[in-house]
């Protein structure tokens, strides 16, 4: 707690404390934490001296600013009909397989969660996944095997 | 004229102010268009979509609240494609809803269930989302139920939290399909900001925010025979209850309200009106205490502004936002809790009944008061100090299942003992109306003279502004008070929790020098309070305040301190104001709560 | 009848020029020679709604706000469209530059990139050009600052007034309109939004002049535009066409010889069928696109097809319009009755009708775009819906 806390001031220490600084803030607590715990909301309402009901409207409007707890790498694997056309499903059962956990789930050392993804903006070279922020296209479940092999050595 | 429009709706012209909307100029011409996001009280939100009419030259439809009114439109409210889209939408809205309307305690009360009868909708046109939908009921609150089966997402009650209240307890979560009205982290209701006010309530266009009813307990304990069933009425009941019984807003009913209780069962019919005498006994002297501590004792530990007390919204407003105040708070109770802490002792005591058989129950403009009724603090006669709050809109119901007709009901009086009471009480009910009150009375106190205002109307601190600022010069004072001779008595008055905001605000920043601030949770005060009847409208709130005022210039007494039976309880019980056994029953202390 | 032929062109990606000197040439030129130049060269948006650009930049520059700003949105979200990505990756200081020139013409100092959040990685290639591009301003005495803000999943956010509502740290909901963006969009402010794409277009107007942008294209959609071409394509990926094309002779270059349907500018978009692609013209007079091109073969399910784009808009929808939010539900939902004989065929019809009503009722393009492919699928695609 003390930590979030500390991160939150810094960020909004870089940010500012307005309404506009409340996306950059709650993007750099994702960076660095994965998820927005509601204590997190809470110092982040606090900080900017608003509502936290409108943090909490705010963060859940948005894909990307989890409010539920998240692995240290968060998988998203896009789901549009192209990437879905070159096989997008056999690479989120070779996710399943190899992280042991259904779309949606973390793994239970927390190190990944296994989500899907609307358009990633890669559908010329689907199937396609981000990594946290790092894209990975042109999939094959040996391709997928190998990146988080690659993931499970960090 | 440069300011104005003209536009043509359903073939008719019509002429309205820059800025106005279609659905405005469409009010002027008497032409109903069908709505369920807008609201008179809050700003645009165009998201339900029912009022969507045609706009020649333009291929979509437009939402007529949403839609500034510009020179040359040509605007068709009745056609084929809008009669279509209209029913459109609201069969969407019903099919995201749990339409179990014999079940719903706003049947018959719900303008969604208005417009599906006013379009004969029978069979559903599409698929009933509902059973996908996880609907969750949070009934965990003394003073509302937030049921989202119910919502249809018009955000009114969004809007009011933000924009009357500054207090966003609630906010819009997620989107797409799983968009939600939600607190903080979906808490329940009584575990966040929330001040139980009710603004959302009588907002809310169905039963998705409701009061919590206490219909059935407040009948068990009248059908009880052994139980003494008293009940007190606030202020502001009496100019509004008519309302939800077939009577135009602005009536009086004072006489019809006493006479109908009495028919109820209740065992004594007393009035809120007394406690609100006693409070400003209690309050005055406090505030002049106040002042002599602070300007005379220079005691630093004396907080001015002393604020008003009264209104458990506000109450719990500055519990949570700002707590450094607290001591700023008078400690006086409110008058349905100084009632309650005497009905218990005072009352059982003169009238020689076992107080654990005694109900009390209020009747209130107000939710929170219900949150209020339930507070540990207010213990202070050895039991619950009042059973059951509940609202105006509840009394009405109880009228209504009694059989009683309440046009033709002849007038009755209040009991006795604590249900005399005066002018100064009922203005209590309009903003504006404590501080009127207060004056009165701490005027006369401290130079034997009545306050210096016409008929005693102080109207500087009446009408609708959010803020008000007045200050009394107090001159020629009674030697007892000389310390405040000269002295320029600052007040303000602030209505509705932004308007207390921005107040605070003003205090904190050391850009106000008050000594007495009224706030009122409410807009326009207790007769815009979350337990008046349904609908609100500033129209509505300005006809029930007129009511209040035209109540109190036909009172008989209209200064607090001549009420004979607040002299009466100080002779006999009392003591006097801020004395031993005001200091246990009358007073308390709040504390600090969490600001999520 | 389309008249003109499939022709690629070169002018976004070309390194044909030095953008500092077209930049430092652009901003000497004077602000009513700029928008002529732009108004004449029939420019329209290329993000897919298509209004002139030349207009949107002359209406803000009239507006008497000392404070206005520019906005790129690069929240491209359409599915099938991944032009703006390679347009950042390859020449962001094109698209720096149409900024800066659009900045000079209304009168702003600030110019902000919305950048989707999924193009988290561009970020700091983007503000390594930014540095040299701010220099190179500086250089020329303007005073312009660009500022790079990131989107976080909300394909709403593209949406103009969503957008600012997302940049002024909010939900992404649609503002009503009017006011436009021209006179009240970030901050309250005049602003001009721009799709990446027709910034850059703007920049090269700059450069080589009305008349060569006019020699492209036709009456109604001048110029050529970035494709973002995938599904069943052995050559899937950006081009830069002409408009005016017919969709006949698109399949023939991009098709792998069974295409039997092309989704034409994304979910959001048409679907044409093979019997209409020979009378079929990309471009504003026919089937306008943002770019996302989907070409399917006779292998996929059209009904997959259409069930993946429904439930794209039921996730995201910002939920607040009734038709936008509960008719993607029902839209689902009734496809999916229809196709296990839950519900009759007929109830195809009742969908068909609503997807109507969601297109005049929405508050915003999402909502009335839905009706697109949803009409167009179902009605040339009906018995896949069914069998």
């Amino acid at each position: 707690m003390p930590e979030i806390k500390e991160l939150i001031k810094q960020l909004a220490d870089k940010h500012g404390r307005t309404r506009e600084s409340l996306l950059p803030i709650l993007q750099g607590v994702i960076t660095e934490e994965r998820f927005i715990s509601d204590a997190a909301m809470a110092e982040v309402a606090r900080e900017l001296d608003m509502s936290a009901a409108l943090v909490y409207g705010t963060a859940t409007f948005y894909s990307f600013l989890d409010t539920k707890p998240r692995g240290k790498y968060v998988i998203r694997v896009c789901k549009t009909i192209t990437c879905d056309m070159k096989g997008k499903r056999q690479i989120l059962q070779t996710l399943e397989d190899v992280l042991k956990v259904k779309a949606g789930e973390t793994t239970k050392d927390n190190k990944f969660t296994l989500l899907e993804a609307n358009c990633l903006g890669w559908c010329h070279k689907g199937p396609a996944m981000l990594i946290n922020e790092e894209a990975y296209t042109e999939l094959t479940p040996e391709k997928v095997s190998e990146i988080i092999g690659e993931y499970m050595k960090k | 004229m440069a300011n104005t429009v003209n536009l043509k709706i359903d073939g008719i012209d019509v002429s309205v102010e820059a800025g106005k909307t279609v659905l405005d100029a469409a009010k002027e011409l008497n032409i109903h268009i069908p709505t369920l996001c807008h609201h008179e009280d809050l700003c645009v939100a165009g998201n339900c979509r029912v009022c969507v009419v045609e706009q020649e030259g333009v291929k979509n439809l437009v939402a007529s609240c949403a839609m500034p009114a510009q020179e040359g439109m040509v605007i068709h409210t009745n056609t084929h494609k809008v009669r279509n889209a209209r029913k459109h939408v609201v069969e969407l809205l019903l099919s995201e809803h749990n339409a179990d309307c014999t079940k719903c305690y706003k049947n018959t009360k719900c303008e969604l269930q208005d417009l599906a009868s006013e379009m004969v909708i029978s069979e559903p046109m599409f698929m009933d989302l509902v059973p996908e939908k996880n609907y969750t009921i949070d009934n965990f609150s003394p003073s509302i139920i937030k049921d989202d089966s119910k919502c249809i997402r018009c955000q009114r009650c969004v809007r009011t939290c933000h924009e009357l209240q500054h207090v966003s307890a609630l906010g819009v979560a997620y989107k797409g399909n799983e968009m939600k009205i939600s607190t903080f982290f979906e808490n329940p209701m009584y575990d966040v900001v929330c001040t139980n006010c009710g603004q959302c309530v009588i907002r809310c266009p169905t039963g998705a925010l409701i009061e919590k009813t206490y219909l059935d307990e407040v009948w068990d304990a009248i059908y009880d025979p052994n139980k003494h069933v008293i009940v007190q009425t606030a202020p502001a009941t009496r100019i509004a209850l008519g309302e939800d019984l077939g009577m135009e807003a602005g009536s009086i009913v004072t006489g019809k309200m006493a006479a109908s209780l009495r028919r109820l069962g209740f065992d004594s019919v007393l009035d809120t009106d007394f406690s609100a005498d006693l409070t400003i006994m209690e309050e005055g002297t406090e505030l002049l205490t106040r002042l002599k501590r602070a300007l005379v004792d220079k005691d630093p530990t004396v907080k001015v502004p002393m604020f008003t007390s009264c209104s458990p919204g506000w109450i719990k407003f500055i519990e949570h936002m700002y707590p450094e105040y607290l001591d700023n708070l008078s400690t006086c109770k409110s008058p349905q809790q100084m009632f309650g802490a005497l009905a218990k002792t005072y009352y059982a005591e003169k009238r020689g009944i076992d107080p654990s058989t005694i109900v009390s129950v209020s009747i209130m403009p107000c939710t929170a008061k219900k949150f209020e009724a339930a507070r540990p603090e207010m213990r202070d006669s050895g039991f619950q100090d009042v059973d059951y709050g509940i609202t105006t809109r509840e009394l009405a119901v109880m009228i209504k299942q009694a059989g009683i007709d309440f046009g033709s009901i002849p007038d009755e009086k209040f009991d006795s003992i604590m249900g005399k009471s005066t002018g100064a009480a009922v203005i209590f009910g309009a903003t504006g109306g404590v501080m009127e009150a207060a004056l009165r009375t701490a005027y006369e106190i401290v130079t034997g003279r009545e306050v210096p205002f016409e008929n005693l109307n102080i109207t500087a601190v009446r009408g609708m502004e959010g803020v008000r600022e007045a200050s009394v010069k107090i001159e020629n004072v009674l030697p007892a008070w000389s310390f405040l001779e000269g002295v320029e008595l600052k007040t303000a008055v602030a209505h509705g929790l932004t308007n207390a905001h921005q107040i605070m605000d003003a205090i904190k920043k050391g850009e106000a020098n008050y000594h007495f601030v009224e706030v009122m949770g409410c807009p326009g005060g207790c007769v815009g309070g979350g337990g008046q009847p349904i609908p609100t409208t500033p129209e509505i709130r300005q006809k029930r305040t007129d009511a209040i005022y035209r109540e109190d210039e036909g009172m008989e007494i209209r200064k607090s301190h001549e009420n004979p039976e607040v002299q009466q309880i100080y002779k006999e019980f009392l003591g006097e104001p801020l004395g031993h056994k005001s200091h246990e029953l009358l007073h308390t202390h709040y504390t600090k709560r969490k600001r999520v | 009848m389309p008249d003109k032929k499939l022709k690629r062109v070169d002018l976004i990606f070309s390194d044909d020029c030095n953008c500092k000197d077209v930049l430092a040439a652009g901003l000497k030129k004077s602000n009513e020679e700029i928008l002529k130049e732009i108004l004449d060269s029939g420019l329209r948006g290329r993000g897919g709604a298509g209004f002139p650009t030349g207009l949107k930049w002359k209406f803000t520059s009239q507006e008497a706000s000392e404070e206005k700003y520019v906005v790129c949105n690069a929240d491209e979200g359409e599915p099938g469209t991944f032009k703006d990505r390679e347009i950042l990756t390859r020449v962001p200081m094109k698209v720096f530059g149409g900024m800066a020139i659009c900045g000079k013409v209304i009168g702003a100092k600030h110019g902000y990139v919305y950048l989707r959040g999924e193009y988290q990685f561009l970020r700091a290639d983007l503000e390594k050009v930014l540095e040299e591009f701010h220099a190179n301003i500086k250089a020329e005495g303007f005073d312009f600052q660009i500022h790079i803000l990131m989107g976080s999943g909300a394909y709403i956010c593209g949406e103009e007034s969503a957008l600012f509502e997302s940049m002024e740290g909010k939900r992404g909901e649609p503002r009503n309109k009017p006011p436009y963006p021209t006179i009240a969009g970030f901050r309250s402010k005049p602003t001009v939004i721009n799709n990446v794409e027709t910034l850059v277009y703007a920049f090269m107007i700059t450069r080589i002049g009305a008349d060569k942008f006019q020699e492209l294209g036709t009456a109604d959609s001048r110029g050529s535009k970035v494709f973002s071409i995938s599904g069943d394509t052995p050559i899937a990926g950006i081009y830069e066409l002409e408009l005016g094309m017919s969709l006949e002779d698109f399949v023939e270059e991009f098709g792998d010889g069974d295409t039997k349907a092309v989704q034409v500018g994304g979910a959001s978009g048409f679907c044409v069928p093979r019997k209409k692609f020979k009378d079929t013209i990309i471009g504003f007079e026919g089937v306008p696109t943002g770019g996302s091109m989907m070409l399917f073969n006779s292998s996929r399910s059209m009904y997959n097809v259409l069930k993946n784009y429904v439930q794209f808009f039921e996730e995201e929808s910002c939920g607040q319009c009734t038709p936008c939010r509960v008719g993607c539900q029902q839209l689902i939902k009734g496809i999916e009755a229809v196709k296990k004989g839950e519900k009759s065929i007929t109830y195809l019809n009742t969908l068909q009708k609503l997807a109507d009503t969601m297109k005049v009722t929405s508050k915003c393009g999402l909502g009335q775009s839905v009706a697109n492919s949803f009409s167009s699928i179902v009605d040339n695609f009906k018995e896949e819906m069914i069998y």
